[in-house]
């Protein structure tokens, strides 16, 4: 009797042991085998673009070309001008970057910390171009820059970014409303101005959610393809999302040369999002962005 | 005006105070506005690039505007026409139908992939990361990518082939350019994901507690704690989405062009082509303010029936 409950507490220990093995082990499983369905993609277009033409439909599938086929790259590469879709890009890209990451913080800094009588009705004004759809000021838009001889040229693309961006104002603005406020009125008593309460005080505490909008801005603004597709004509004018479209009618079905384009275009995003990952996803865990 | 001539008269001791008072309420009134300099930007902007274009837009849709001729005021008669007009009940059909499998079914997925990264488990930063990247890679490279893997001998088909099914020849086929598209549009998730993910993070442990107490499972706890504290974000995303994908057109335009047969014209495709390849800005003008309305009444109907199901902890003060 006595060893029958001895047994009975020596072994439940050890089958709850196991039940909790088995739930890690599946947990493990599931985590790191979704996270390669969701990698397989980009996977597949590395493996592709190393691939000879001629072994892409072999089977068994290779899945690693050896020797990898780097002339794949070459011959993509001399297909455009892709230095001058590259070089208009980095352009875009840098301006917009700078521009909507200070244009966006000022502003969020004036309607979360100053006060004057119409913010808030304004405040509201930000909330709704979040809220309204794009598609109805794409014509307008594009016919102001036909008006000022614009088209055809980078001006389009840089100019709006002066201006703050609507998503980003409202990030800012919601991590701003966390900071403590005692901070800034120590500051204000030792005659501290908003500008220098912004500059010595705000922005020092608030690097992460900074870093977040750098990064949505940079993703953005490198992947955009609608804004240079209407505004950019001449081939060397193109940036390099809008170029890689003609490697969809160009090479048709040489996906080999297709993937090598992709990989030009999402290399660089994978390198600035695994620099700033660490701050990009505590600074949205910091934003606490929600309705 | 009248300050300096009662200062003037009244000099000495007494006026200094009253003096220093309108000054020290002048400052204070500037000081005031000075909130108006850090917004400064997002005015002239929201002017320029906003608000004066809603209104352009409206005129124009009432004119008939060909690229090349001088406009002429039509009144109403673009939007009778768009309204008889097949392809633009025919798109928005179409958007409809992405709209109505793209939002639940990447708001599933979205809330999935966060619960599972929210979880004890060693070396997330890099599956936290391999899950975020495709969307950080969306649009064009993406779209290049699954044109690759939606090729009728692409890998797609080939993984329907290890289980004896032969798949459709997606992207050319019209019954299946469209699933192909909302298929590939769950690669894209990432920032909804990371919205939960730290949406995930707030739920107080202490309610997880409560119903561990209770004698509340695993799907107990998600079911009567997770989702209900998480209500704010699903909301957030759902608005997101619908917004989002009302205005689909970059894996449109670049793997099938609307085709085939149409049977991936989305609205703001349709648009794009009414206005840049037809030269008919008055026409797409018009349809721009149609996909209006249906966003519009769409993001209203949605707040209303937040009512009905989202939770919200605390009033936010002011």
């Amino acid at each position: 009797m006595a060893a029958t409950t001895a047994e009975a507490q020596r072994r439940r220990p050890v089958a709850l042991r196991a039940f909790r093995w088995t739930r890690r082990i599946l947990l493990y499983l599931i985590v790191v085998g979704g996270s390669f369905v969701y990698m397989y993609p980009v996977f597949f277009m590395l493996r592709t673009s190393l691939t000879k033409e001629s072994d892409l439909y072999v089977v068994p599938p290779i899945i690693v070309p050896l020797p990898p086929v780097w002339e794949n790259y070459a011959i993509m590469w001399q297909n455009g001008p892709t230095w001058s879709w590259i070089k208009n890009s980095l352009i875009v890209v840098s301006f917009s970057v700078v521009a909507e990451t200070v244009t966006s913080v000022s502003v969020a800094y004036g309607f979360a910390r100053t006060r004057f009588a119409a913010r808030d009705k304004l405040f509201i004004g930000v909330l709704a171009t979040m809220m309204l759809p794009g598609a109805v000021t794409l014509i307008p838009r594009w016919l102001i820059f036909h008006r000022l001889d614009m088209i055809d040229t980078l001006w389009p693309l840089l100019i709006p970014r002066l201006f703050g961006t609507a998503f980003y104002i409202f990030i800012m603005r919601q991590f701003f409303l966390t900071l403590p406020r005692e901070l800034d009125d120590a500051a204000r008593i030792d005659g501290a101005s908003h500008l220098q309460i912004l500059r010595k005080v705000v922005i020092p505490l608030s690097v992460p959610a900074i870093a977040t909008i750098a990064v949505f801005s940079f993703m953005n603004r490198w992947n955009d393809f609608l804004e240079p597709l209407i505004y950019l004509l001449r081939t060397e004018n193109l940036t390099l999302a809008v170029g890689l479209r003609f490697f969809v009618s160009r090479f048709g079905t040489e996906y080999h040369l297709l993937m090598a384009g992709a990989m030009l275009l999402i290399v660089p995003m994978i390198i600035a999002f695994f620099l700033a990952q660490k701050q990009f996803i505590r600074g949205i865990a910091l934003t606490g962005i929600k309705g | 005006m009248a300050s300096s001539s009662l200062s003037a008269k009244t000099s000495g001791l007494g006026a200094a105070p009253e003096r220093l008072s309108r000054w020290r309420a002048f400052r204070k009134w500037i000081a005031a506005q000075e909130g108006w300099v850090f917004i400064f930007p997002w005015v002239v902007g929201f002017i320029l690039l906003d608000l004066g274009p809603y209104i352009f837009a409206l005129i124009i849709s009432f004119l008939n505007w060909d690229v090349g001729r001088p406009p002429t005021y039509i009144g109403l008669r673009n939007y009778q026409a768009a309204f008889t007009d097949p392809l633009v009940g025919k798109s928005l059909w179409n958007t409809a139908y992405y709209t109505l499998f793209h939002v639940p079914g990447s708001t599933v997925i979205a809330f999935t992939v966060a619960g599972l990264l929210n979880q004890k488990v060693r070396g997330m930063p890099i599956w936290r990361t391999m899950y975020y990247i495709p969307s950080v890679t969306s649009g064009v490279g993406m779209a290049l990518i699954w044109i690759w893997l939606f090729a009728p001998r692409g890998a797609m088909n080939g993984l329907l082939g290890w289980f004896g099914i032969e798949g459709p020849r997606w992207l050319t086929s019209t019954t299946w350019a469209m699933p192909a598209l909302i298929i590939m549009s769950f690669w894209g998730v990432g920032s909804s994901m990371v919205i939960f993910l730290a949406g995930l993070q707030g739920v107080p442990q202490h309610l997880y507690e409560a119903a561990e107490v209770d004698g509340g499972g695993w799907w107990a706890k998600v079911r009567h704690v997770t989702i209900p504290m998480m209500t704010p974000y699903i909301f957030l995303s759902l608005i997101l989405g619908v917004i989002g994908s009302f205005q689909v057109v970059t894996q449109a335009l670049l793997m099938t062009e609307g085709g085939p047969d149409n049977a991936t014209l989305f609205i703001l495709l349709y648009i794009w082509i009414m206005g840049w390849n037809a030269f008919k800005m008055g026409y797409a003008a018009s349809i721009s303010w149609i996909l209006f309305a249906i966003i519009f009444l769409a993001t209203i109907v949605q707040f209303l029936g937040a009512r009905r199901w989202v939770y919200y902890e605390y009033q936010e003060p002011g």
